[in-house]
């Protein structure tokens, strides 16, 4: 039998605030976590604007003898697991815990933690790398220390599907809720993958913006590399209500394709496949839908590839969606980005507010569909969909509705 | 129809970009004509890319470019190997 699926908690950690209620209250009000890198070495690369977690120190979270065997990656997936499951009130107990999913999304891994360790062993000619360096970086390091730090003993994996990663988790996850597979899961993304090894790769894929991040707009220059994280606790609505647990939201379908086509270059048919195959999954029509958060990375080809697509599915009812790029404000997290803009989708349903896109100089007649541009807008979401669109053309969608 | 001009192409700059160009787009360095234009010639974005990665190293110089700047500074083979030429700073 098919359950619904609802969220019951939601964690964040973002550029533009640590907590999820921070999160929402930035992005209401248009505040750009852009700026020049601190992290990292910036006056050796040609593009330094990303958006890094500000302020964050990981002695706030995690103690010293932990912190040897988290990368940066896990620091970030567990410290948003933590705020999912506390807002969830769930204790994992009487069976619960062995019965609960943790299915994360990650792009890249433990970045620093190798880009550290080469630069001792190839930059310094250190003899010995620190002996927790492979658990450190492996792909599956997030999804393993939240089960761990969290006492999660379902099926727990991650995710890998670059830039759609955390989306394709959040899917997988919904749909072992849905299926009866498991009554809850904590599921998400995870990324930080801000190394002076990762930047110099993105210079040389020649895709950054020279000055910041403008979905949609007119001189649109690129993306903006960013890191970060955000959770959500999936339950079944019977396993909810009966603990009379606050609802946030629902989750109601989950579409996936592959362009099979080119590696970079964006592909509206594969688009358009994995947002029908979305709203078909959630018994949504396309007027159903009021609101779209963009996979709007800010590239000239993606945010005109998006478009087309959009009023493909859409026809002339596109004009009246409101579709707003949250990466404006927060860059692009990679493996993170699917979940940060599934909890943005989810808290614009429940606040009723559609979350702006800044940054935005003026129109580009590739992209004439409303972007929300530079304010957010107080409107009436029932539906809502969120894009991810990856490198490698693997697409990925979410529809939710306000859980009413 | 495309003419090619011989004393263009037999520099060592210009026979260094030809080299380049003809092996990102898999065709013998002597069908490559001046005019040629890049995009018809199957460079696509991706192997433009590819391209400007290989004309920096050869040349050691850096070349501001960027994959959302649809103004390209260069459309043909020609063109590309003035811009070379304008980089290193040699007529």
């Amino acid at each position: 039998m098919a359950h619904r699926v609802v969220v019951t908690g939601w964690g964040v950690l973002s550029p533009i605030g640590h907590t999820a209620d921070a999160y929402w209250s930035n992005l209401s009000r248009g505040v750009c976590g852009i700026a020049p890198a601190t992290i990292i070495l910036a006056d050796q690369l040609t593009q330094r604007g990303v958006a890094e977690i500000k302020g964050y120190d990981p002695g706030k979270h995690f103690e010293e003898r932990q912190l040897s065997s988290l990368d940066r990656v896990s620091q970030f997936g567990v410290i948003a697991a933590r705020e999912a499951i506390a807002q969830s009130g769930l204790t994992f107990k009487d069976g619960l815990s062995e019965q609960t999913a943790t299915i994360i999304g990650c792009g890249a891994g433990g970045q620093l933690t190798l880009d550290e360790s080469y630069k001792r062993l190839y930059g310094e000619n250190a003899k010995r790398l620190h002996p927790l360096i492979i658990p450190k970086m492996m792909a599956n390091a997030p999804a393993s220390q939240i089960s761990m730090m969290c006492g999660l003993r379902g099926p727990a994996f991650v995710v890998a599907s670059a830039c759609a990663s955390a989306t394709h988790a959040i899917g997988l996850a919904f749909q072992m809720v849905r299926s009866g597979g498991a009554p809850v899961a904590v599921t998400g993304g995870a990324e930080a993958s801000i190394t002076f090894g990762t930047m110099k790769g993105w210079e040389a894929l020649r895709v950054l913006a020279p000055d910041t991040c403008r979905p949609f707009s007119r001189d649109r220059k690129g993306l903006v590399i960013g890191e970060g994280a955000a959770a959500l606790v999936l339950e079944t609505l019977e396993h909810a209500q009966k603990r009379s647990a606050d609802i946030l939201g629902e989750i109601v379908g989950f579409g996936m394709s592959a362009d099979a086509g080119d590696l970079l270059s964006p592909d509206a048919g594969g688009m358009r496949r994995a947002i029908d195959a979305a709203l078909a999954d959630g018994g949504l029509t396309p007027a159903d839908i009021q609101y779209v958060n963009a996979h709007g990375t800010g590239t000239a080809a993606n945010d005109a590839t998006e478009t087309q697509a959009l009023k493909a599915i859409f026809g002339p009812y596109a004009a009246k969606l409101a579709i707003s790029s949250t990466k404006s404000m927060v860059g692009h997290a990679l493996g993170a980005a699917g979940a940060l803009e599934l909890v943005a989708t989810l808290m614009a349903a429940r606040e009723g507010l559609a979350p702006p896109t800044i940054n935005y100089l003026g129109s580009d007649p590739a992209c004439d569909l409303d972007c929300v541009p530079n304010e957010a807008r107080p409107m009436r979401i029932d539906a809502a969909l969120s894009n991810s669109f990856a490198f490698g053309g693997l697409n990925a969608v979410l529809a939710v509705r306000r859980f009413q | 129809m495309h003419g090619r001009d011989m004393t263009e192409a037999t520099d060592d700059i210009s026979r260094g970009v030809m080299a380049i160009i003809a092996k990102k787009i898999g065709k013998p360095e002597h069908e490559l004509m001046l005019d040629d234009r890049l995009d018809e010639i199957g460079l696509d974005s991706f192997a433009a890319v590819e391209m400007i990665f290989d004309l920096e190293e050869k040349f050691d110089i850096q070349i501001p470019y960027n994959a959302n700047d649809t103004r390209m500074e260069f459309e043909t083979v020609g063109e590309v190997i003035a811009a070379i030429r304008q980089h290193i700073g040699r007529p």
